[in-house]
């Protein structure tokens, strides 16, 4: 059940466009989509090492605003006399630019900070998007501080010599989420399922055990967040050159809540979680519009994360997991009960 | 060296009610270990608790201070008895979840009552400021010093001079021997969620006529919290105290000798400094990781 699941998802969310014609719909699945991805990328370090990163959205907005930037051109000075001039380039330059400074970001914060551990590495993390966020406000010469950075252009695709593609409307820009999310989602299996998974997960058990074994705590955790934070910052491209306006509101801590309430609804340290947290807090204000005011709509928000906390601690994921289990177990139970269980057993 | 002092005596302001708002969140997350992410909305809410009684009803500023501290009382030990004691023994990742969901409970019911349009609330103090020689502060201000002093104060006596106090330290130490020894553990834990959200209501109360009451007033005021309480050692009573006028203090020169722009950000760099150099916040006696 489990091995064809995510493809007939993957199937279904291709074919959605098809039949869906209303762009505020639209828009709304690649606004949830986008954050998804985060939700995706922060799930590599709060479910499977454990570490939570409250401010997860830094990595977001410096992927957002090294692609926009890489993009536009931009022109500052620096102390000593220095400029740095850069032409506009192609957007996809922004793209890779957003995942290697990302990445970057996220080696240099986990480098630093996981010399501390639990409560400390979050507010970390929350100082670090705390400290971006008035970067972004202050250093107006690069990023136009609160007047935004505007006009930022489409994202566009192509093969040398076979023709380029601007992605201008909803749909494509659709696809080119779900393309992403999808690349996303294969990474962090991937990785979850190697030696270096099984690492991460074993720090998470048992940080002493793991290390007497040979795993080096530091470098395993510091690798882990700077996938992230790539993963992370590929998202914010995607959000920049899809929005077309980005400011320093981009780092809001309810950004990062957002992200913290797909993973954990939806199930931490499952693949599917995030998917499904995903799926829920992204389409749920579009389902509560019509009802009501967008405060009414935030109530119910947490109404909800505190419900699904309340009877589903684990996640939906797991949940579900359990469900389907008992339900097989059940209907297997007569040919069960028939021979006595050894497996397992030495 | 004028300026200095006059530096000097806003961060003393501005620091009597940081360590208001750190004390509360170390006192319940070294009591219970939940990460409190109502915090900045109780903040919030006694903020507009104060307004409403202040200007709606019409009452004294004096009386409505206290009114605003005691409605953060009943509204923290509300919020214990519906949410966080059927989550007892939930890990610590889903109690602050549970908590991010009231605070944005809290912080929308807020907006959709209030308005998001920034209110003031108006205080019974003369306009002109107090001159102390090169230094001039405003009675409102050294109001809200002498206020928050007094708070600390109380805190402090109850944590350490009271039955309830006494109570308080055993359940940190160890909840469950405290529990052998005839501790209503439950109780503890209602009066120490009620007494840090009265202590952060307090602060909002404090600082909201100084400045203006909005709804998102309790983000930053939250996140800087969490500051002062990892800078103090978490669990750290005199350590959140002093942690919150270290933060006060970095922001008042940094943004007087530095840059303005940057002033929510020299507390933060403080922090990441202190937290690399020395992980376990300056005045922890033991580590508390996890």
């Amino acid at each position: 059940m489990t091995r064809w699941l995510p493809p007939l998802v993957l199937v279904v969310l291709a074919l959605l466009p098809l039949g869906l014609k209303d762009p505020y719909l639209l828009n709304a699945l690649i606004a949830g989509g986008i954050f998804t991805i985060g939700a995706i990328s922060l799930n590599l370090l709060l479910g499977y090492t454990g570490q939570l990163s409250l401010g997860h959205i830094a990595f977001f907005g410096i992927g957002a605003y090294a692609s926009a930037l890489t993009a536009l051109g931009f022109d500052v000075g620096l102390p000593g006399g220095l400029r740095i001039v850069h032409e506009g380039a192609h957007p996809f330059f922004g793209f890779l630019a957003a995942i290697v400074l990302s990445g970057a970001c996220g080696y240099v914060v986990g480098r630093l900070s996981f010399r501390v551990r639990g409560a400390y590495f979050v507010i970390v993390t929350i100082c670090f998007a705390e400290v971006v966020r008035l970067v972004a406000l202050n250093w107006v010469e690069l990023t136009q501080g609160p007047l935004a950075l505007t006009s930022i252009p489409f994202m566009k695709l192509g093969l040398p010599g076979v023709g380029e593609l601007t992605l201008r409307t909803k749909v494509q820009n659709y696809y080119l989420m779900l393309g992403v999310a999808t690349l996303a989602y294969l990474a962090v299996a991937r990785l979850v399922h190697s030696r270096f998974g099984r690492a991460m997960r074993g720090l998470k058990e048992n940080e002493q055990l793991a290390m007497s074994v040979g795993v080096d705590a530091t470098k395993t955790l510091t690798i882990a967040a700077a996938v992230s934070a790539a993963i992370a910052g590929a998202a914010g491209s995607l959000y920049a050159h899809y929005f077309r306006i980005i400011d320093p509101d981009v780092f809001l801590f309810a950004y990062t809540v957002t992200m913290v309430i797909m993973v954990v609804s939806g199930g931490k340290g499952t693949l599917a979680g995030p998917v499904i947290g995903g799926l829920i807090f992204g389409t749920l204000p579009v389902v509560l519009r019509p009802h009501m005011a967008p405060e009414a709509q935030w109530i119910v928000y947490g109404a909800v994360l505190i419900l699904i906390l309340f009877l589903m601690p684990r996640g939906i994921a797991p949940f579900l997991d359990d469900l389907f289990r008992r339900w097989t177990v059940r209907a297997k139970a007569p040919a069960a009960a028939a021979k006595p269980q050894l497996e397992g057993q030495p | 060296m004028d300026q200095f002092l006059q530096h000097l005596v806003n961060a003393m302001v501005l620091g009597g009610a940081y360590a208001l708002l750190g004390i509360g969140l170390t006192l319940i997350f070294g009591i219970m270990n939940v990460v409190n992410f109502t915090h900045g909305a109780l903040y919030t809410f006694g903020a507009y608790a104060m307004y409403i009684a202040a200007v709606s009803l019409g009452l004294n500023f004096f009386v409505a201070l206290p009114v605003a501290i005691v409605a953060g009382l009943a509204l923290g030990a509300l919020i214990e008895l519906v949410l966080l004691r059927p989550m007892r023994g939930a890990d610590i990742d889903t109690t602050m979840l549970v908590m991010i969901g009231a605070g944005i409970i809290l912080q929308s019911g807020t907006l959709w009552t209030f308005g998001g349009v920034a209110k003031s609330v108006p205080a019974p103090f003369p306009d002109a400021p107090l001159e102390l020689g090169p230094v001039s502060i405003s009675w409102l201000r050294l109001f809200v010093l002498l206020a928050a002093a007094t708070l600390i104060a109380c805190a402090y006596a109850m944590i350490n001079g009271t039955r309830l106090g006494r109570a308080m330290r055993a359940t940190f130490q160890d909840a469950d021997t405290a529990a052998l020894m005839g501790v209503n553990v439950k109780l503890i834990y209602t009066a120490t969620f009620a007494l840090g959200s009265s202590l952060a209501a307090a602060a909002g109360a404090l600082l909201g006529p100084v400045y203006v009451i909005f709804p998102q007033m309790g983000d930053l005021a939250a996140v800087k919290a969490f500051a002062i309480v990892i800078l103090g050692g978490l669990g750290s009573i005199s350590g959140a105290t002093i942690g919150g006028f270290i933060l006060a203090l970095a922001e008042e020169f940094g943004a007087g000798y530095i840059s303005s722009g940057y002033r929510d950000a020299m507390g933060f760099l403080i922090i990441l400094a202190v937290l690399l150099a020395k992980p376990t916040g300056l005045f922890a006696r033991a580590e508390r990781v996890g």
